[in-house]
């Protein structure tokens, strides 16, 4: 599989049954039954959607960013790319992409990592972590940190070099661009849209995103 | 004093075998370091850290990436955990090269790949796998499944092209290869010799390690790990503030 597979969805947003604006630096949980699609729209471009997915059948069996690159061979997501959980199990399949490349390398900001990575005294700044553990702790599914495994990053580029460096490059998303994917059993899907003010990872000014979900023609 | 007088100077503690396939836990007392040495060359060693006072603090293999602009573990890097403290910092490595990203074999994968061995026909030379000597070992301190984390694999390399593709480096790890890590915090630290799993071999073969534990300095201001990058200056001084 090569790193970037664009592909166009035929779905109407209009068929959709359900739509919500995750506005910057929120976050949102919320159950993709088995059959349905979801989309997460880049609005304004350059936004990195990080993003968790648990078999909502056995929280344990949870997103791993190492046996999903390992089954496919490529650090990169994109359209045919599969998320594989801890178990080994078959979570979602990106069926539509039009970015073309997602990370799940970088994980997601803390304040924690900020401080290491900038400065200590910016460990008061909103971060990623923050948003799933106010997510968790307001979802009613006996979830805490332990179950925060890492993440994806939709939207978000980040380079390996042949050498074994790691980048976090400016963005390739724009306006308008979105990922989709077909839920292959009910998972708990679980976002934060990121609020990093110290990188280009949002070209610096977080902005929302649009999560969008049908029902699949297999429902 | 040099940095090879350093080494030469550390007190060894205990040395032991862990053997091909097998898992081994121990807790590593900031203040010591684990010195792992590939007796037979091509080893590979599973890896897992946890803060053992808090073990919800953990190994977090992206902050550890991301800190250090780095997509291997080698010599000078510091392993950090979730919460931007370093558990533990590669001191001497021989080898330049430690996979972060192929993870662990489970069963299933070790049944497609190398077929069948039980312990009722291969005694203790079972097929065993990263995934199960894993949980196996977490368990014995109170942690299950939702615990388990990605790992690091000593002495094995996966290569990432400009395009993405992942493809296993082979030779890697000559005989006689060392890599050796210093505890920052007191870490829980859990290890398994199974096999890598991208390693290409259609047979099951995992290698010896030997395992070396000595006592070694507090890191001065001027050691290697904390100034191999602006960022591990910061992530020292937060590891210290957290024994404070």
């Amino acid at each position: 599989m090569s790193g970037i597979n664009l592909v166009t969805s035929a779905l109407d947003p209009a068929g959709a049954i359900y739509s919500e604006i995750i506005a910057a630096g929120d976050s949102w949980i919320h159950p993709i039954n088995q059959g349905q699609i979801l989309r997460i729209v880049d609005l304004e471009g350059n936004q990195a959607v990080d993003t968790l997915f648990y078999n909502a059948h056995d929280y344990e069996d949870r997103y791993d960013f190492q046996n999903t690159i390992r089954n496919q061979g490529n650090i990169y997501l994109t359209t045919g790319s599969r998320l594989i959980s801890s178990k080994g199990n078959e979570l979602l399949t990106i069926v539509a992409d039009t970015c073309g490349r997602h990370d799940t390398l970088g994980g997601a900001c803390a304040t924690e990592s900020n401080q290491v990575r900038y400065a200590i005294e910016k460990g008061h700044m909103h971060a990623c972590r923050q948003s799933f553990l106010a997510a968790l702790l307001s979802f009613d599914g006996g979830l805490a940190k332990r179950d925060i495994p890492n993440n994806i990053n939709f939207f978000m580029n980040v380079p390996v070099t042949p050498e074994g460096g790691l980048t976090f490059a400016d963005g390739i998303s724009e306006p308008g661009k979105y990922v989709e994917m077909l839920a292959n059993r009910d998972v708990l899907c679980l976002i934060s849209n990121c609020p990093q003010l110290n990188n280009p990872c949002n070209a610096y000014n977080p902005t929302p995103v649009l999560v969008l979900i049908w029902d699949g023609p297999n429902v | 004093m040099t940095y090879m007088e350093k080494t030469v100077a550390d007190e060894i503690l205990f040395e032991e075998q862990l053997m091909p396939g097998a898992a081994w836990t121990h807790i590593l007392k900031r203040g010591t370091a684990l010195r792992l040495t590939d007796n037979e060359g091509a080893a590979n060693v599973g890896a897992i850290l946890y803060n053992n006072d808090n073990p919800v603090e953990r190994l977090n293999i992206p902050d550890t990436l991301k800190a250090q602009h780095t997509a291997k573990i080698a010599r000078g890097v510091a392993l950090y955990s979730d919460m931007g403290r370093i558990l533990a910092s590669v001191t001497d490595d021989s080898v330049g090269w430690h996979d972060p990203l192929g993870g662990c074999l489970n069963a299933k994968m070790v049944t497609a790949k190398y077929g069948v061995a039980t312990y009722q026909s291969h005694l203790n030379d079972f097929y065993r796998n990263g995934y199960d000597n894993f949980l196996i070992e977490l368990e014995k301190y109170g942690l299950g499944p939702r615990d388990l984390i990605p790992n690091i694999n000593f002495f094995s390399r996966v290569d990432v092209g400009a395009d993405g593709s992942l493809s296993f480096h082979p030779s890697n790890s000559p005989v006689g290869s060392f890599v050796e890590i210093r505890a920052e915090m007191n870490v829980l630290l859990i290890i398994n010799s199974a096999p890598h799993p991208l390693d290409p071999s259609p047979v099951y073969a995992p290698k010896p390690v030997t395992l070396t534990l000595k006592r070694v300095p507090t890191p001065t201001l001027d050691d290697f790990c904390r100034n191999s990058r602006p960022e591990n200056e910061r992530g020292f001084i937060l590891t210290e503030r957290y024994f404070l």
